[in-house]
């Protein structure tokens, strides 16, 4: 009993710690590749290539002044950030990484993932209401109406990969893909994998939805009034974000950490290649494109992104859950 | 004392403390947000009799759904500290009335349940299925007029919704 939590407890140690140094790096990704976007060369003096740029970025946030604004609700100011950061941190406990490398193989696991994804919005409610601040607080506002909104179709979405696979475990959601001739889901739903791209989006705050932080008009929305140490834990918090949303991307509609039959088949060879490595791959061609997608599209109007949410993703998502109703009715008896 | 019967204690007790802490506060965004730490203890009670569709429906819908619309709602009407709601003299006949109601309800509730009897649906048949497998049957084949008569309820709200909408944008 107590050996079994002692080694849970090192399992979730070394879980958190690897994915501390992949949200580390996952920065100077973003910098690097931001950088050759704009014909620039990113991070490139602390370390060969800038590699050490994310621990000098670590130090300097701890160092800063840690600033909390005058008539701000101090208890809650303070929480918000752990609040963020638990939620998304909790999310990882539940991702199957490779087979049987999953910390909590519950059998609600997609359930739980966006459990917690909702739950996360108290923190940026609280952070944006405790600052005693307008911008902090209408980006506040901004940010619990669009990830409300953008919840549902990701739900939907997501109700398609259920009703394929039978289960909510998301070790079984990999299982049934491998099943499958073409070795991924996003074949039938191709929509449902798009609506659940552009809802990673939204829901992360990344652009072209970062609304709840436009700079030129709420000058940083609900993180006005922080600095520091707390304003790192959000920034941790989005990018351990962008990690699970990628995760699950991966792990609902691109087989996880299998590979397609028909590929093993022509090269047996691939078979011994640790599935941690095609999961990992999956999950940076992914984060990859929403750093694309930053350098690349123009921020949306508030109007227009609560429009795309309900008037083009809720309907494309239940067109899709149709289609996929269809097919597993006529096809997979 | 077993470990599970620890766990369950803290779970029963927090939860009664929370909710007498809940309707305490003078600060609604801080009642909203005891409120949500209560709802997580709800779902930890779920856990234990199995249902973790059920616990993991808690949090969505009550925790991740509900209960930011009412926070939505207090900040948008902006709501000041009304210290004088809490007072005894502002008690009023239908207020009273109300909750002599719901007291009835409840008794009435209690009533008709019996203890140490076991229905169908006991801890260890649901651990068989999964629940979720459960109330998916029992929702679409023994209770199927319910749940329509449910869905239409709740639609008519919606309505309301859309028409007090439409007639704000004549204006």
């Amino acid at each position: 009993m107590i050996l079994s939590i002692i080694i849970l407890i090192i399992e979730v140690a070394v879980v958190l710690g690897v994915l501390l140094l992949h949200v580390a790096y996952a920065v100077y990704f973003e910098r690097k590749i931001l950088g050759h976007i704009q014909a620039r060369l990113g991070p490139t003096e602390v370390g060969p290539l800038g590699l050490f740029q994310p621990f000098a970025d670590l130090i300097k946030l701890f160092f800063k002044e840690d600033n909390i604004p005058f008539g701000a609700d101090k208890v809650l100011f303070t929480a918000a950030p752990v609040i963020v950061v638990t939620c998304v941190m909790t999310s990882f406990s539940v991702l199957p990484f490779a087979a049987g490398w999953v910390l909590a193989n519950i059998n609600v696991g997609l359930l739980f993932v966006l459990a917690m994804s909702s739950l996360g919005v108290y923190g940026i409610i609280i952070a944006g209401w405790s600052s005693n601040s307008k911008y902090a607080f209408l980006g506040a506002l901004r940010s619990s109406a669009q990830i409300i909104s953008y919840e549902i179709p990701m739900g939907i979405a997501l109700l398609a990969v259920l009703i394929m696979t039978g289960s909510l475990n998301l070790s079984d959601i990999v299982y049934a893909q491998d099943k499958l001739p073409w070795g991924m889901f996003i074949f039938p739903q191709i929509i449902g994998f798009f609506v659940f791209l552009v809802c990673a989006l939204a829901e992360t705050n990344r652009t072209p939805f970062d609304l709840p932080e436009a700079e030129t008009e709420l000058v940083a929305g609900y993180l006005t009034e922080y600095s520091g140490f707390r304003w790192g834990l959000f920034f941790l918090a989005e990018y351990s974000a962008m990690y699970v949303m990628s995760s699950m991307l991966t792990i609902c509609f691109l087989g996880g950490w299998t590979l397609p039959p028909f590929l093993t088949n022509l090269l047996p060879i691939l078979n011994l290649v640790p599935g941690i490595i095609w999961f990992l791959l999956k999950v940076y061609v992914i984060m990859f494109f929403y750093i694309w997608v930053r350098g690349t599209v123009p921020r949306y109007r508030f109007d227009q992104l609560l429009k795309i949410g309900w008037k083009l993703l809720l309907p494309l998502s239940l067109t899709n859950l149709f289609i996929i109703m269809i097919i597993k009715k006529v096809f997979m008896p | 004392m077993s470990i599970p019967i620890l766990f369950f204690a803290y779970f029963a007790i927090a939860s009664i403390v929370l909710s007498l802490i809940v309707v305490t506060r003078k600060n609604y965004i801080h009642a909203v947000l005891w409120t949500l730490l209560l709802f997580v203890h709800i779902s930890g009670i779920y856990l234990f009799l199995n249902a973790e569709f059920f616990a993991m429906i808690q949090m969505i819908v009550y925790a991740g759904a509900i209960l930011v619309m009412l926070i939505f709602v207090i900040m948008l009407l902006n709501v000041k500290h009304e210290d004088h709601l809490s007072d005894l003299s502002s008690l009023s006949i239908p207020k009273v009335f109300f909750v002599f109601c719901a007291l009835g309800i409840l008794v009435l509730a209690l009533q008709a349940s019996y203890l140490n009897t076991t229905g169908k649906f006991s801890i260890d048949f649901v651990n068989t299925f999964s629940d979720a497998k459960l109330l998916g049957q029992v929702f679409y084949s023994e209770a199927n007029l319910p749940l329509i008569i449910m869905g239409v309820v709740l639609f008519v709200p919606m309505i309301a919704a859309i028409v007090l909408a439409g007639k704000r944008s004549d204006e």
